[in-house]
């Protein structure tokens, strides 16, 4: 079943309205839409109440027609006021009084029409067919089809990219972020009610701010799975810009969200449990207001013998790939950031005391040295040898001599 | 008379386990055995447990076990590290999965530290939640008041998160539900190190 819409001079609201209740739209013409509403009827019940709900959501005065056969229902709604239900079979018979000028014919047929006193959609349809073929050709033919109601084309789909985009130009330059919040709140909410119309997430969140004597402030918020929130988004927003604050008291904002599939996750009874993924940026992004973002996330190991090298990302709570445990275990070394400048007295070629912020006294053992270097190609090489030291007190410690400055280090300690 | 002070000390102790819950001292070193032996039960959920210990006792191999054992299942957990000394290379040699993990680096601040631990226990979720407060100076860790960890362990109740605390000596006094207690091993029992 098809239903068609058709109200003059409001394409974008008739499409709006169309995509509220199906993914499947054609734009027929500027004035019309047509919408598949095949099992919309679980939803919202027989094919005149589906036509009461698309009134009611347009919200202005419009034409519904309801039929099987797309043009049917286009010609009914352009034709006929009001809610039109044209049952299978009866198409035919409501079209007939349509007037003829309704048709999309070319001029000589539409001439020759009406030289024969065709007015109506029923007075072409009751004409022979074998007769218009001849007369009209295959033309002729086409529009009785159409006046029948039997014409049985196919539902051309609109593809166009439906953007997730809100503007509003603030009627006074504003800096706080308070009243901010409440635009950014009715924005989000339009913005997500629409994702939602299309069984659509977000992944991204834009903000462009533009600003009073000053360039516009951007800002860019990537979600590490698809959500669909606006009170997640509206606190998400809310913490970047207490930490990252515009410069300049605000004109315009522009949000925008870039619209992804929502995630699909089938919960078990046996499963481990996982923080929320809104609860989750939420608290992230509170973390990085006061810590800073560097000191925030997973960290990740990069492929280098360079002592502490890691780089942070982002955290996810997304399960991944579980590689086979270490086979051996090796002691755990808590470091020292930075490490801790220290002097160290050499006996026979090993450490025999040490002196620093954090340790004194006598080295009771020494293992060593180990000697690493690299990055000698790049600006920032290292040359290390190390030693593992214990001491009296039953402590183990990681020291280090730094070859190109021949100063000790004390590196972590053995925990 | 031995064997009357053993039963009057076994019955005192079954009592105060009935009453108070397990508590026990952990002579831990750093042989994987006594580590597997230990955390099955030794970390609850749902409680606040203090593992304590001077330099060297093992604290951090301790958590780095009960990480890996978790990361693994797979569940997530979060490291908050007071002092920022969290090694990476270590813990994934010591078997934790490190895209599982969460790490919150507070650059030596244990008021950032305590804020970060309530802001996750807060969010939920984690299976295991390590405030790290070895290296942070005996005198701010002392500072902490009750209250905060009145709060926490408040939060940490009825969740399925193991809380630990890890410290150079005790200081949230009775709100911890179990405290283990770490000593550093003979250096000579050491022959994978020196």
């Amino acid at each position: 079943m098809f239903a068609a819409l058709h109200a003059p001079g409001n394409p974008e609201l008739l499409l709006e309205c169309a995509r509220y209740f199906s993914p499947r739209i054609e734009k027929t013409s500027a004035d019309t839409v047509l919408l598949d509403i095949a099992g919309l009827d679980h939803l919202f019940g027989s094919p005149r109440q589906i036509a009461e709900a698309l009134t009611n959501r347009a919200g202005i005065p419009l034409n519904v027609a309801v039929a099987a056969d797309p043009d049917a229902a286009v010609y009914a709604a352009r034709g006929i006021g009001g809610i039109t239900v044209i049952s299978p079979g009866k198409e035919a018979a409501l079209l007939a009084p349509l007037p003829l000028n309704l048709l999309p014919g070319s001029p000589d047929v539409a001439e020759a029409l009406h030289a024969w006193g065709i007015r109506t959609f029923g007075q072409l349809a009751k004409l022979p067919p074998l007769g218009i073929a001849a007369r009209l050709g295959e033309e002729g033919v086409h529009l009785q089809r159409l006046a029948r109601g039997e014409a049985g084309r196919q539902f051309r789909d609109l593809l166009d990219p439906v953007t997730f985009e809100e503007n509003q130009e603030l009627d006074y330059p504003v800096e706080l972020l308070e009243p901010l919040s409440f635009v950014f709140s009715r924005m989000l909410t339009d913005l997500t009610q629409r994702l939602a119309s299309r069984a659509l997430a977000a992944n991204e969140i834009h903000l462009e701010l533009a600003l009073e004597a000053a360039s516009p402030h951007r800002c860019t918020l990537r979600l590490p799975v698809p959500m669909r929130d606006p009170a997640a988004f509206l606190k998400l927003l809310q913490l970047e810009l207490s930490a990252r604050p515009p410069g300049a008291p605000v004109l315009k904002i522009m949000l925008r969200l870039n619209p992804v599939p929502p995630r699909t996750q089938q919960h078990g009874l046996y499963l481990a449990r996982a923080p929320e993924p809104e609860k989750l940026e939420i608290t992230l992004a509170r973390l990085s207001n006061f810590l800073g973002t560097e000191n925030v996330g997973t960290p990740q190991l990069i492929d280098t013998h360079r002592p502490d090298s890691f780089r942070m990302t982002h955290f996810a709570a997304i399960v991944t790939k579980i590689a086979d445990p270490p086979h051996r275990e090796t002691p755990v070394l808590r470091r020292f950031r930075p490490p801790k400048h220290a002097q160290v007295l050499m006996t026979r070629g090993r450490p025999a005391h040490i002196n620093s912020m954090v340790v004194q006294g006598k080295v009771l053992d020494a293992s060593g040295p180990w000697q690493s270097s690299g990055d000698w190609w790049t600006r920032e090489p290292w040359d290390h040898k190390e030693w593992d030291i214990a001491l009296p007190d039953g402590s183990f410690y990681r020291l280090y001599e730094d070859c190109r400055t021949t100063r000790w280090f004390l590196e972590g300690n053995y925990d | 008379m031995n064997s009357a002070a053993a039963a009057l000390r076994s019955s005192i102790q079954a009592s105060v386990l009935e009453k108070l819950g397990p508590r026990f001292d952990a002579d831990f070193g750093f042989r994987a055995k006594s580590k597997q032996e230990l955390l099955p039960g030794g970390i609850p959920r749902g409680a606040f447990t203090e593992i304590h210990g001077p330099a060297s006792s093992g604290r951090t191999t301790l958590m780095f076990g009960a990480l890996a054992h978790l990361t693994r299942q797979p569940e997530f957990c979060a490291y908050v590290d007071a002092a920022d000394s969290f090694d990476p290379v270590s813990a994934a040699q010591s078997g934790v999965h490190l895209p599982h993990l969460l790490w919150v680096r507070c650059a030596g601040n244990s008021e950032h530290a305590l804020k970060a631990a309530d802001l996750l226990l807060q969010g939920g979720g984690f299976g295991m939640l390590v405030l790290d407060l070895t290296g942070v100076s005996l005198r701010d860790a002392r500072r902490i008041s009750l209250a905060s960890w009145f709060r926490l362990r408040n939060a940490i109740e009825k969740t399925p998160t193991a809380f630990v605390v890890a410290e150079e000596q005790l200081n949230a006094a009775s709100c911890s539900g179990k405290q283990i207690l770490c000593h550093p091993a003979n250096p000579v029992s050491r022959p994978e190190l020196l």
